[in-house]
């Protein structure tokens, strides 16, 4: 098969048409999914505040202002088939140059800092994006991508389990994860969470969990079981929308599992909160 | 649920009438601050200057704001996570601070102090930042602009929703 040439120039227009299309519009289910808590939802307090993020997804639309104002790291997954040849540049400098050009064009915050511990400067145009790229064949490019606020992900945990861990224990542990993030994760929050592989990519599982549609069912029986059983438990929990009490916790649960070594199970657990900002292109 | 309308600076006497769980529909002057701009001022305050503002008539808004677009009035507004202000709240009480605004739990050393101040914590909606920036009127930036969305910027408020947490 002869390779199939594609210009930077059309990657780049890509992405930025998709970072401004999540940057005003959340997952097309968050609103549905918000309206039909704000329903069922006996508190007046979490009827209240559902109401208001139900509110900012017309605002966000009506007036071109983001839907939450800190729009977030760039996080890209990018899917390349071995039969693409890219024309232009490297994909790390288109992703980083559509960003950049993102930035100024739909008035995104510069939320990076250049060094995390000594250099807090801020890079001023929201680079660097983070990216993730795996090989697969065909001659497409897929491109996730999502914009991931800090709040949710300072909130976040991984724990390397045992194998005789149960499925009691992470239920456990993913409870506790959201119970220790309270309001402050922004609930209600959509679950990501990693089961398997190793220490690194058991945290990119629970991060790319976070990119599939929000109520796509897991295609595994056993796992989707799990999934709608951690739901249940994180909405019993009480700590409702912005911690205010109610049993809108969390709106979806996405497990994605690996293949992991005998000594090992790891878990992780990220999270997400109720601007469930991603997308997908193919080109 | 209480809804009450109040125009800011609250007094410490307007604080005693509100309970956890009022909503408020506030107006006038807040100023932003966060992470960067908090270190800022108690390295000031810290080398026995004075702010450059009255902390005793101050909101103070835990917010980091997204540019305002070519001719409207604000971009995307809402608060950050609170806890991570913490560890330099209890001194701002001390020194006059009566409100916050903010989202999110706080320390236990951050309610004594709130309690001992006769101050307050209010929480707005996090992520629900346009539907906010609807309740802004004006938004311009006040302090130490190179700190860009870090800086502290001064927005009037009109009848912006937020819950009383901590009082």
């Amino acid at each position: 098969m002869p390779l199939r040439i594609i210009k930077a120039d059309l990657i780049e227009s890509e992405l930025i048409k998709a970072i401004g299309s999540i940057t005003f519009e959340p997952d097309p289910d968050i609103l549905p999914t918000l309206l039909r808590c704000q329903k069922e939802e006996t508190s007046e307090l979490a009827k209240d505040v559902l109401n208001c993020l139900v509110e900012n997804v017309h605002c966000a639309k009506e007036d071109s202002i983001p839907l939450c104002q800190d729009t977030g790291t760039l996080v890209v997954f990018i899917q390349l088939g071995s039969n693409v040849h890219i024309e232009g540049a490297s994909l790390n400098k288109i992703v980083n140059m559509a960003l950049e050009k993102a930035y100024e064009k739909y008035y995104l915050r510069a939320s990076q800092v250049i060094d995390p511990l000594y250099k807090r400067i801020n890079t001023a145009n929201n680079t660097p994006a983070i990216i993730h790229l795996r090989l697969t064949e065909g001659d497409q490019i897929r491109i996730l991508i999502g914009q991931k606020g800090g709040g949710a992900e300072n909130m976040s945990r991984l724990k390397m389990f045992p194998p005789s861990a149960s499925e009691d224990d992470i239920v456990a542990y993913v409870l506790e994860t959201v119970q220790l993030a309270g309001s402050k994760a922004c609930p209600p929050l959509v679950v990501g969470i990693g089961i398997g592989g190793n220490f690194e990519s058991c945290a990119l599982l629970a991060k790319e969990a976070l990119f599939q549609p929000l109520q796509h069912p897991n295609p595994h029986p056993e796992y989707n079981m799990l999934e709608q059983r951690i739901l249940k438990v994180i909405n019993e929990s009480g700590i409702g929308p912005q911690g205010m009490g109610g049993h809108t916790t969390a709106l979806a649960v996405h497990i994605l599992t690996a293949p992991c070594h005998i000594a090992s199970l790891p878990v992780a657990v990220n999270l997400q909160c109720h601007a469930h900002r991603h997308t997908e292109i193919t080109i | 649920m209480r809804i009450i309308s109040l125009q800011l600076p609250l007094t410490e006497n307007s604080i005693a009438n509100l309970s956890q769980g009022d909503k408020l529909l506030i107006s006038g002057e807040v100023l932003t601050a966060r992470d960067a701009a908090h270190q800022k001022m108690i390295q000031i305050l810290d080398e026995g200057k004075s702010l450059p503002f009255d902390l005793t008539s101050t909101t103070l808004f835990y917010c980091g704001p997204s540019p305002k677009p070519l001719g409207k009035i604000c971009g995307a507004i809402g608060p950050t996570t609170s806890y991570r202000m913490d560890v330099w709240t209890p001194q701002l009480l001390e020194l006059g601070l009566k409100v916050m605004i903010g989202k999110g739990e706080r320390s236990i050393e951050v309610v004594d102090a709130i309690r001992k101040h006769k101050a307050m914590y209010l929480v707005a909606v996090g992520g629900a930042a346009a539907y906010l920036a609807r309740h802004i009127v004006s938004c311009e930036t006040f302090l130490w602009p190179e700190m860009g969305t870090e800086a502290i910027h001064k927005l009037i408020f009109c009848n912006f929703p937020v819950y009383v947490a901590i009082v």
